[in-house]
């Protein structure tokens, strides 16, 4: 290769490095800040500040949404297997908002513990069926045969 | 080897790729459409409904292949960045242009169909988490490339100046890809993987390969058809361009 040329490609190299290496050392550094929700786990541990709007996800529990009576008032629990919080909620949920599924809820951690949102989003997997193989895992799954449909984890 | 080398540089010449470009669109051009008819029809009606989402999860036969191709002509305006800063060559500056707009259109069509996604499944048009923020700066890094080269007199400069900003955009990839893996986001992790079988039914997954493919093969129509336009308007001076414009048409060259 002509020297010139030569002398150009390294340049080029060099840019490319530079700036994944910048790059990698900035997100390094904001780690934490570039999560978009709180675990339970992490305000269990005090990781999460009150008194200010933050985002807590997880898995909603099986069998913890409780509705008021009458309006729209709700609450239900946010696990990620490690650790649970109580959230309440007023207002509509979205569609895909189901015991067992992924969920983040956007409000303030109240000095009791519990979480109050202002807003529920729901969180759907990379799994995508027909509901003749949901039914059909499902099954599986009450008739204890090993039946995967997936990693449902708190992501 | 040789012959590599004389493609190559053939293809440096802008009045040979105006040549050999108009063969062979109509080509890509059928194609592109024949795999994107068939993919949506195929996608929209006879895909099976998804057991959770229902028949909004369909968006997804336009929303990934949009978003792949923005990600991957990213790196078609890198690599022609490189060629352009290396060699010199005067139609990778044509196509590293071309390419940020062809790419921003795409990148824009797959934060458009998200948001369109978002809102019944998630309840939200938008978030800031880190998949959809990185994916914003994409769009922001192929409208950069295009304000910065008008932004400039002469030409060279130009492309130097747009190469040298589309290689530092390179970062911007993997982050883009991994961001679902890396932070906690409200956007799921990918279906599509190269280490294991996507986590899709067969039957929804087959016409989403043929959708991507329609869409790469769009992309390069869309990317030639730039190019050209970008040829023409550099060599309006030249002989074969007065040529054409007076309909006499495109002779082959004397001796390549």
């Amino acid at each position: 290769m002509h020297p010139v040329r030569r002398q150009r490609l390294i340049i080029v190299a060099f840019i490319v490095v530079g700036a994944s290496a910048a790059a990698t050392l900035i997100f390094r550094a904001l780690s934490d800040n570039m999560n978009f929700f709180y675990a339970p786990a992490q305000i269990a541990g005090g990781e999460a500040p009150t008194g200010r709007t933050i985002r807590v996800g997880g898995l909603v529990v099986p069998g913890s949404l409780k509705r008021a009576e009458s309006g729209l008032d709700l609450a239900f629990r946010v696990t990620d297997n490690r650790a649970e919080l109580e959230v309440d909620f007023r207002g509509i949920l979205p569609d895909l908002f189901s015991e067992g599924k992924g969920v983040v809820a956007v409000g303030e951690l109240m000095p009791g513990g519990r979480f109050k949102a202002a807003e529920v989003l729901a969180k759907h997997d990379e799994n995508y069926m027909p509901p003749e193989v949901h039914e059909a895992l499902k099954k599986g799954e009450t008739a204890g045969l090993a039946a995967t449909g997936g990693d449902d984890d708190v992501r | 080897m040789s012959g590599v080398w004389s493609f190559l540089h053939k293809l440096g010449s802008p009045r040979w790729f105006y040549r050999i470009s108009s063969q062979w669109l109509p080509w890509l051009g059928v194609l592109a459409g024949g795999l994107l008819l068939w993919g949506v029809v195929w996608g929209l009606a006879f895909a099976p409904a998804d057991a959770i989402q229902g028949n909004s999860f369909r968006i997804i036969y336009i929303h990934v292949p949009a978003a792949f191709v923005s990600l991957a002509g990213y790196y078609m305006m890198a690599g022609a960045g490189v060629v352009s800063l290396v060699w010199k060559i005067k139609l990778a500056d044509v196509a590293l242009r071309a390419g940020a707009g062809v790419g921003a259109a795409m990148t824009f069509c797959a934060l458009v169909t998200g948001s369109i996604w978002g809102k019944p499944t998630w309840g939200t048009w938008w978030v800031w988490d880190a998949r959809i923020t990185s994916m914003l700066v994409l769009l922001f890094l192929y409208l950069g490339v295009l304000a910065l080269y008008e932004a400039f007199e002469s030409r060279e400069t130009a492309a130097k100046a747009c190469a040298v900003l589309s290689l530092v955009g390179t970062v911007n990839i993997p982050i883009i890809y991994k961001s679902v893996d890396w932070w906690y986001s409200l956007h799921q992790p990918a279906t599509i993987k190269l280490t294991r079988a996507p986590s899709m039914h067969p039957d929804m997954f087959h016409p989403l390969i043929v959708t991507i493919l329609g869409f790469y093969v769009l992309y390069v129509v869309l990317l030639l058809l730039r190019m050209r336009a970008e040829v023409l308007e550099r060599e309006e001076k030249a002989r074969w361009v007065e040529e054409l414009a007076q309909g006499r048409g495109l002779a082959p060259e004397s001796g390549g």
